[in-house]
């Protein structure tokens, strides 16, 4: 008995957690698949009826608004984020004095909860007293500037506050990878006289990518979970103009009663996570086991 | 660090006075950049100490006129968060009672998982860390209505210890995956030699990672400390009124529809939401970028 | 008496790959046992499976005796070093030696003693209250070493234990776990990947490949009558050469005919009477090529060879001709008249030379 508990020591601290995950992960995603094939409103029911949630979901204009913003949101969150993240590394990379209090400044928004982060610019881009008040008050009166209230544009207010909420973020990524370059590398490429902008487009970046898919996959993530930014800046308004696949799926749970709707959206936010995330992990899992 | 300044000293004479420029609209780049990221912290804490007059009158950026902590005192204490008026204050000591022991017991078990995982090899335990691995990546939605159920048969929907159930849960991933990797770099030689000495599984544990572990652990509880503080959808979903975390306090303030908008209050309450993760980043902002770059660099 | 250490028909296997085959070995009190091979040969395996860290598959491991098979690694009386030591980094060096102890409930006024003992014993007694962090490798060598004689056990294991100490404290080191062996008189079992250790330190040495035990036996032995291709090749260093020849049995005894680069071909008669097939693989180390106006023994045959490389080595020269299709070297003279290009006598020492049959690389003599 003694051996046996001594031999099984580690398996047995490892059950609950096992448990645990098998239970509160995958049975969950099991139990919201299932759900989401029925037709649950209010309360959930458990005969299988096919695909009729899905089939509601893709033909309401609230769902393709929000499955739209999804990925212009996300598109230029992600796009946008890298490019600033690399060019901000690249400029810190210079022998700058004070780099470690800029970096401290470029990545604290990223310690911030999104609320935080929704609600300090949600005042800064009000139309009525923030930044078209203020810009205004210097004299241009016709300056305008209400993306905050404009259907159209509102959905570009997030991803400007996601943005500076993330790209220290990336910025902190890419500088890592920036100095985990092999030096002598750079040095020979010196010693061979290229000039510093080709060393960084030859060699250094290339050799970069794995941190380039890391960044990726972490901001894609980041894009289809937010859910909070949204909420506390515009609430996904106006009218539903700034919603995503997070806030549709719990406005159906929470406050429309419709367990179907909020079942079938948020199978379908994890299979857009799982398209990008499996082939990541897998590869990742895979190359260390090899 | 790579000196790239080096490169160009082959061409000097007309070099010098062009690289002091460069030099120059560099750094001229790096403060602008530094004015956008510290604008909004900006703005929030001038509105903050201003009174809804010179908010109204005034200009964005300005400086207040008159310092008031009026609004501070309001957002702490009085203001109303739907129809209660207590300020955030009561959903400031939630966060707390809910964090800390998330915390603890997440990072406790994070830690044992993966001393397991790295060190303890044995038939199964990759699978494991592949199915902890990829649960850190499900969005959370997926699993909000079957926990809201399950949280309500076992009588914990709307508690403190429910939301603590909950973010224990789904931050084991990470917090094992921070561990492993941290464990799986210790020489398994270690574990072996111990062995030999006549330790077992907790001895060791105990005697001779647990000592080596300080950076890890400090990694671990500040990211999870973040993550819980910071969460919204968890605390929106599974609370109720009494038992909610301070973001969510924060967010009925800023969209209470009654009174007139108080923006210094708002902006009050979201520094007061936002200060125990922004000292935590100040004081220990070289762990706080550690673990950001681990929980997403390496798997 | 019962050998110290006894492996009967072990086999390991990590799913359907077999690591080791069919090992048995044994060795008695006071032996010195080295495991040697490639990396990869399974060596380290089969040390982990004596030790008790890792399970095996089949058959039995005894120690002093007693069958180990399910007994736990701290059970097993046994003290292990480590290639990369193992040293638990936060404890000092005194509380490395002694923790061991302290886990067992040995009490403090013992525990003290030993520590006292064995720190004489390898003269780190100023070391004892720093952090391993703080010692070279060759200190941090002594303490793993330490830390296995204060348990003085049954058997001693060492895995590597001086493959990452730099050429020079290797040697050292080699020298004093040597002086050690014979100071205790203990039972050692040693893994190295190095055949210069395995034949100064072995008192018997057994050379694995592929999971398999090649053959076991005294350094002398597997030095001068390897048992297959891959031992002779293996052992010694410069490699021994092989080189393909055709062998007739006459009424002078055999005589072996390798053939020259030139053309023609090369003609040495063996005055053993051997029964061999007409292919096969003749050994000769390279000290057994000689300048032939050294002294030449009785089973000595001369030959004017081609010699294309000269390599003077210090207390030696190496020349390097072909034969056979092959690069053969001899060990020469240091003040040897050898020269590139230029034809040179040289005498070969049939009496330690090593037939093998190409197709099975088995010994024939």
């Amino acid at each position: 008995m003694i051996k046996w508990l001594e031999e099984n020591t580690p398996k047995l601290v490892l059950a609950p957690s096992f448990i645990a995950v098998l239970i509160f992960v995958y049975g969950f995603i099991a139990w919201t698949a299932w759900v989401s094939l029925t037709r649950s409103r209010l309360l959930p029911k458990y005969e299988i009826e096919g695909f009729i949630q899905y089939e509601r979901l893709f033909a309401s204009p609230r769902w393709e608004t929000a499955f739209g913003n999804l990925f212009v949101f996300g598109t230029l969150f992600i796009v946008i984020a890298m490019v600033l993240g690399l060019a901000l590394a690249i400029l810190l990379d210079q022998n700058i004095r004070t780099e470690g209090a800029i970096r401290t400044i470029y990545l604290y928004p990223m310690a911030l909860s999104m609320i935080v982060t929704g609600t300090a610019w949600k005042w800064i881009l009000n139309p009525g007293l923030g930044l078209e008040a203020m810009v205004r008050g210097w004299g241009f009166e016709n300056f305008t500037f209400d993306w905050l209230v404009d259907p159209d544009k509102a959905i570009y207010t997030i991803v400007l506050a996601a943005i500076w909420q993330s790209s220290g973020f990336v910025m902190a990524l890419f500088l890592a990878g920036l100095r985990s370059v092999d030096g002598e590398i750079i040095k020979a490429a010196q010693v061979d006289g290229i000039p510093t902008w080709r060393v960084y487009t030859a060699i250094i970046i290339p050799a970069m990518a794995p941190i380039f898919l890391s960044a990726f996959i972490v901001l894609s993530h980041l894009a289809v979970k937010s859910f909070d930014l949204v909420i506390a800046l515009t609430g996904g308004g106006p009218g539903y103009a700034t919603d995503l696949p997070a806030t549709y799926m719990y406005a159906m749970a929470f406050s429309r009663g419709d367990i179907g709707q909020a079942a079938s959206s948020a199978m379908i936010m994890m299979l857009v996570v799982f398209s990008i995330v499996v082939p990541y992990l897998y590869s990742e899992l895979r190359s260390k086991d090899g | 660090m790579v000196d790239l300044s080096l490169a160009q000293t082959p061409h000097q004479a007309e070099g010098r006075t062009g690289r002091l420029i460069l030099r120059w609209m560099l750094y001229i780049l790096l403060l602008l950049f530094a004015l956008f990221y510290l604008l909004p912290l900006f703005v929030m804490l001038t509105t903050s100490l201003k009174s809804l007059e010179e908010i109204r009158t005034g200009d964005l950026i300005a400086l207040p006129r008159d310092v008031t902590f009026a609004a501070w005192r309001t957002a702490w204490s009085e203001a109303c968060t739907g129809i209660q008026c207590e300020g955030v204050r009561p959903f400031f000591w939630n966060s707390v009672l809910i964090a800390i022991p998330a915390v603890v017991i997440s990072t406790l078990l994070g830690a044992m998982n993966g001393y397991v995982v790295a060190q303890w090899n044995f038939r199964g335990a990759n699978l494991f860390f592949s199915l902890m691995l990829f649960g850190c990546f499900i969005p959370f939605q997926v699993v909000l209505l079957p926990m809201a159920r399950v949280l309500g048969l076992i009588g914990m929907a709307g508690t403190i210890p429910g939301l603590i159930f909950v973010h224990v849960i789904y931050g084991l991933g990470f917090t094992t995956l921070f561990f492993r990797n941290y464990y799986v770099s210790i020489p398994s030689e270690l574990t072996k030699a111990a062995k030999v000495d006549g330790a077992g599984f907790f001895r060791i544990f105990w005697s001779i990672f647990l000592p080596l572990s300080l950076p890890i652990i400090v990694v671990t509880v500040i990211w999870q400390f973040t993550q819980i503080w910071n969460d919204f959808l968890f605390g929106v979903s599974f609370s109720q009124a009494g038992t909610q975390p301070v973001t969510v306090a924060l967010n009925n303030i800023v969209n209470s529809t009654t009174g007139i908008k108080a923006y210094n209050v708002d902006m009050a309450a979201a520094i007061i939401a936002g200060l125990p993760t922004l000292l935590v980043y100040v004081i220990a902002g070289k762990y706080f970028v550690r673990g950001l770059t681990a929980g997403s660099v390496k798997g | 008496m019962a050998p110290i250490l006894e492996i009967n028909n072990l086999f390991k296997s990590y799913g359907t790959v077999e690591i080791l085959k069919d090992i048995n070995v044994a060795i008695e009190q006071g032996d010195f046992l080295v495991l040697v091979g490639p990396s990869g040969c399974g060596k380290s395996t089969l040390l982990n499976c004596i030790a008790g860290l890792e399970p095996i598959s089949g058959g039995e491991v005894r120690i002093g005796g007693r069958d180990m098979t399910s007994v736990s690694p701290k059970d097993r009386d046994i003290a292990m070093v480590f290639q990369s030591y193992a040293l638990y980094p936060t404890m000092t060096v005194a509380k490395n030696i002694t923790f061991g102890m302290k886990v067992r409930g040995v009490d403090q006024v013992t525990q003290a003693e030993k520590l006292a003992h064995v720190a004489q014993q390898l003269q780190i007694e100023p070391l004892l209250n720093r952090k391993p962090g703080h010692l070279s490798g060759g200190q941090r060598q002594r303490v793993a070493m330490g830390r296995a004689l204060v348990r003085d056990p049954k058997l001693f294991l060492f895995d590597e234990p001086l493959s990452n100490l730099d050429a020079k404290l290797r040697v050292e080191m080699r020298t004093e776990i040597k002086s050690l062996h014979q100071r205790l008189g203990a039972s050692m079992v040693y893994v190295t990947h190095d055949q210069i250790e395995a034949m100064t330190l072995a008192t018997k040495i057994v050379v694995m490949k592929g999971g398999v035990i090649q053959q076991i036996g005294t350094p002398a032995e597997i030095y001068n009558h390897p048992a297959n291709l891959f031992v002779a090749d293996f052992m010694g260093s410069p490699a021994m050469n092989l080189i393909p020849a055709k062998a007739r049995s006459g009424s002078a005894g055999t005589t072996i005919e390798i053939a020259r680069k030139s053309g023609g071909s090369m003609v040495l008669t063996d005055r053993k009477n051997l029964s061999l097939p007409e292919d096969v693989i003749i050994g000769v180390r390279p000290e057994n090529i000689a300048d032939a106006n050294a002294h030449s023994g009785p089973d000595s045959q001369e030959a004017d060879c081609v010699i294309d490389i000269v390599e003077p080595a210090g207390a030696d020269t190496y020349a390097v001709m072909e034969l056979g299709g092959k690069h053969v070297t001899a060990r020469l003279h240091a003040e040897t008249t050898a020269a590139p290009g230029i034809k040179q006598r040289l005498a070969f020492d049939l009496g330690k030379v090593s037939y093998f049959a190409p197709d099975t690389g088995l010994r024939l003599n």
